[in-house]
């Protein structure tokens, strides 16, 4: 499948907008950080699959397909992307936009690692590519990792390139009680480390006889799957560093949120029945000395609850890609945190 | 010149060169192979090799603070004793700095599995063009706002200057295997390179050499590699010991059904060594052939590797030179390797047009035009090749987000005329 008039077309709907623009996927993060504009035009990213070549580990798809279709063309032939949303109906273009990586970042990276190269219509109507198809390419400035994590504010997501890899032979969850430190400590390359407080939940994957290996190391006893992430109306995902998980949790107790961390990420996912609980989650991610990006609910909080920072740099990156103003307007903080409110 | 020896020294210096309206290049140890840290039109120039401590190392987050000046295998050998390492390896890694790495986002044979430089930097401090400091990303998982980190890494100094960088620290892997594979074509090893990677197997490191090298590489290094192969393969698997064993033993088939003639498996860590020293002395050994090489770097899909690599022998054959390929073919990032006597007349226009057509021949095949060395001066005017008016406005726009005084390291990296309209700008007192 051949994207080019595709994009070409989306950057040209992109610059006749007289008004805000967003680009829109599932819209299973549209209420991460700040709100999007009410009166923005909503524009759909193409999608399909327009290359893969299994023996190059690379993918190449118009970035409103979503999660569970890459995966499905991807399983054919063993390969995956650790993309991971928690909703798979997520497309992989909406993933980038708002930069959350999936669960089994501790051993992936960061989501933005597997990114090769981008396709983005910009406010003024062009198609600008970054980065190159290869999976090793120093070729000019980074592009691919500027435009991940930007919520559509510096260019629209047409068409990415990632790099997949081969799905491990076996993957098994496994869990047992206490802190996640000891068992972080105990295994050699875990997937995943969830911990909700009482309960530490391990994703291994590898060859059958080095999971049952890891699993007799972290003490751990099979279960079907992982701890579920938090549930309520009003979510967040807190950034702390990785050591301060454990002294953290306790605090989120007392908030009366719910919550799953990432052990040795550094992120806990949190959900809340009020918006008050919420807000003193956020609290106390800022007290551990993180923050909060809010994911869902929770209306008068602001998205991010800190200023961004070298904010000068970032406004002039805003400036010289949308000197309108156009695209996703206020999604990010580029003012400040406290006049977007 | 000056020799900073502390970031408030780095920002004075870049200071006191805005008061001048001078430029300013900012220098590693000087083994950049892309001319990025080159003085161009009398710059100051910031040389950061007395800033070269380890600042901090902290074994549980596996993080360490260092300063730009210290050398790659340092950083490596400090932190050995925790179980750790840096895992990007250039083969200049026992005199390349951590911050020229920064500066080129330079990569190596274990770059395969984990990533080039930027997937390992978690925190920079830097020194802006206008002598303010700014810490861009940090040891805290997804600042809100741009990724200026990212964006920072592989800028060639063009964005500012490195003082403090913070670096993932891998954990040494429980078992480890090294394996030599022999070939009698050059197709052989590169199919087998492509069957390797197609069976799942993600090695460690998967890096080919030529014959001409191999014979080299043996005559200087005498690490037992077979003087007659037409290409060997040189392959480490690492992890745990059942994922490692199986692999050893899939690599082992995949190479045999594509007709290896020999499979060895390094029986010990001395063995294994002294692969990798053959490896790594691939540039010394060249020495032994003729007295000057022009060394290449391109990347191009996996899949075209074997017609890329005949292009190349064919634009050396044309322009009468020797080339020689010593490569990380895992990821399809070709190292052509022109090798020559400089003092022969009228070789360095033929050395010249034999690298421009082998970027060419990569770029045609859909590559890129550098894996882990940069673009510098050295590529600068390639880049249209393989970006259009658009993407290279795009690039200025975000290189003068950083830089609006056009200060840092001017003229690398973007050919002029990348901004849009520049070369369309009428010089002041023009008629018109």
């Amino acid at each position: 499948m051949d994207l080019t008039d595709a994009l070409q077309s989306l950057a040209e709907t992109v610059a006749a907008a007289t008004g805000p623009v967003v680009g829109v996927g599932s819209r299973t993060q549209f209420d991460a950080g700040n709100p999007v504009p009410t009166d923005a035009i909503a524009i759909a990213a193409p999608c399909g699959i327009v290359g893969f070549e299994p023996t190059d580990l690379t993918v190449t798809l118009g970035a409103g397909t979503t999660c569970a279709e890459l995966d499905a063309v991807l399983a054919e032939a063993g390969q995956e992307v650790a993309l991971d949303p928690a909703d798979p109906a997520a497309t992989v273009g909406g993933v980038l936009a708002v930069g959350i990586s999936g669960r089994r970042r501790l051993r992936n990276g960061p989501v933005r690692d597997a990114v090769l190269e981008v396709r983005f219509a910009t406010a003024d109507g062009r198609v600008v590519k970054g980065g190159g198809p290869t999976v090793k390419n120093v070729s000019g400035y980074d592009l691919p990792r500027l435009l991940v994590g930007s919520f559509g504010t510096l260019g629209l997501l047409g068409q990415v390139t990632l790099r997949a890899r081969a799905r491990p032979a076996r993957t098994q969850w496994g869990a047992r009680s206490g802190a996640p430190g000891a068992v972080l400590a105990s295994l050699v390359q875990p997937s995943a480390v969830l911990w909700g407080g009482t309960i530490t939940t391990v994703l291994l994957e590898g060859h059958p006889d080095d999971v049952d290996r890891e699993l007799r190391a972290g003490g751990l006893e099979c279960v079907s799957g992982p701890a579920p992430f938090p549930q309520g109306p009003h979510r967040g995902r807190i950034s702390v560093r990785p050591s301060a998980i454990e002294d953290l949790g306790p605090v989120l107790d007392a908030t009366g949120c719910r919550w799953l961390a990432e052990a040795g990420v550094g992120t806990v996912h949190v959900a809340a029945d009020s918006p008050d609980a919420l807000a003193a989650a956020r609290a106390a991610a800022c007290s551990a000395g993180g923050w909060l990006l809010r994911e869902a609910g929770a209306p008068e909080l602001d998205g991010f609850g800190i200023e961004l920072p070298n904010v000068a740099i970032m406004r002039r990156l805003k400036d010289a890609f949308d000197p309108e103003g156009k695209l996703a307007p206020g999604r990010l903080p580029l003012i400040s945190a406290t006049a977007s409110r | 010149m000056c020799f900073p020896r502390s970031t408030e020294e780095v920002a004075a210096a870049v200071r006191i060169a805005a008061l001048h309206d001078r430029a300013f290049v900012v220098r590693g140890s000087g083994t950049g192979l892309a001319g990025g840290a080159t003085p161009l039109a009398d710059p100051l120039v910031i040389v950061m090799t007395q800033m070269n401590r380890i600042l901090d190392i902290d074994p549980v987050e596996q993080v360490a603070w260092v300063e730009p000046g210290v050398l790659n295998l340092d950083l490596s050998r400090a932190v050995a004793p925790l179980g750790l390492h840096y895992a990007p390896d250039p083969s200049s890694q026992h005199a390349c700095s951590i911050g020229g790495n920064v500066a080129t986002n330079a990569g190596g044979p274990h770059c395969l599995a984990s990533g080039v430089t930027s997937a390992h930097v978690r925190a920079l401090e830097v020194v802006l063009a206008d002598g303010s400091i700014a810490d861009l990303g940090g040891l805290i998982p997804d600042a809100p706002g741009y990724d200026l980190r990212g964006v920072f890494v592989g800028s060639e100094g063009t964005m500012g200057i490195a003082t403090a960088i913070a670096v993932h620290l891998t954990s040494n892997p429980p078992a480890v295997r090294t394996l030599l594979l022999d070939f009698t074509s050059v197709e052989a090893a590169a199919a087998a390179v492509s069957g390797i990677i197609a069976s799942g197997i993600l090695p460690a490191a998967l890096e080919m050499m030529d014959a001409q090298i191999t014979r080299a590489v043996e005559d200087f290094v005498g690490a037992g590699f077979p003087r007659d192969a037409a290409a060997v393969l040189l392959v480490e698997l690492d992890g745990l010991p059942a994922g490692v064993a199986a692999d050893v033993a899939a690599v082992e088939r995949v190479g045999l059904a594509e007709g290896a003639r020999t499979v060895r498996v390094a029986a010990d860590d001395t063995e294994r060594e002294l692969l990798w020293k053959g490896r790594k002395s691939a540039f010394g050994a060249i020495a032994r052939i003729a007295p000057d090489y022009y060394l290449h770097d391109a990347v191009v899909p996996r899949s075209r590797l074997v017609e890329v690599l005949h292009r190349v022998y064919e634009i050396a054959a044309e322009q009468r030179l020797t080339v020689m390929n010593v490569f990380h073919a895992g990821d399809g990032n070709l190292h052509p390797l022109i090798v020559f006597d400089a003092r022969e007349p009228g070789i360095w226009p033929r050395v010249h047009d034999a690298g421009d057509a082998i970027l060419r021949a990569c770029v045609d095949a859909g590559g890129v035009l550098s894996g882990e060395h940069g673009i510098g001066i050295e590529k600068r005017d390639f880049m249209p090749l393989i970006f259009n008016p658009d993407d290279l406005d795009a690039q200025a726009k975000v290189r003068d987000s950083f830089d609006p005084s056009g200060r840092a390291n001017p003229d690398k990296v973007l050919p002029a005329g990348s901004r849009c309209g520049e070369a369309q700008r009428i010089p002041e007192g023009a008629w018109i």
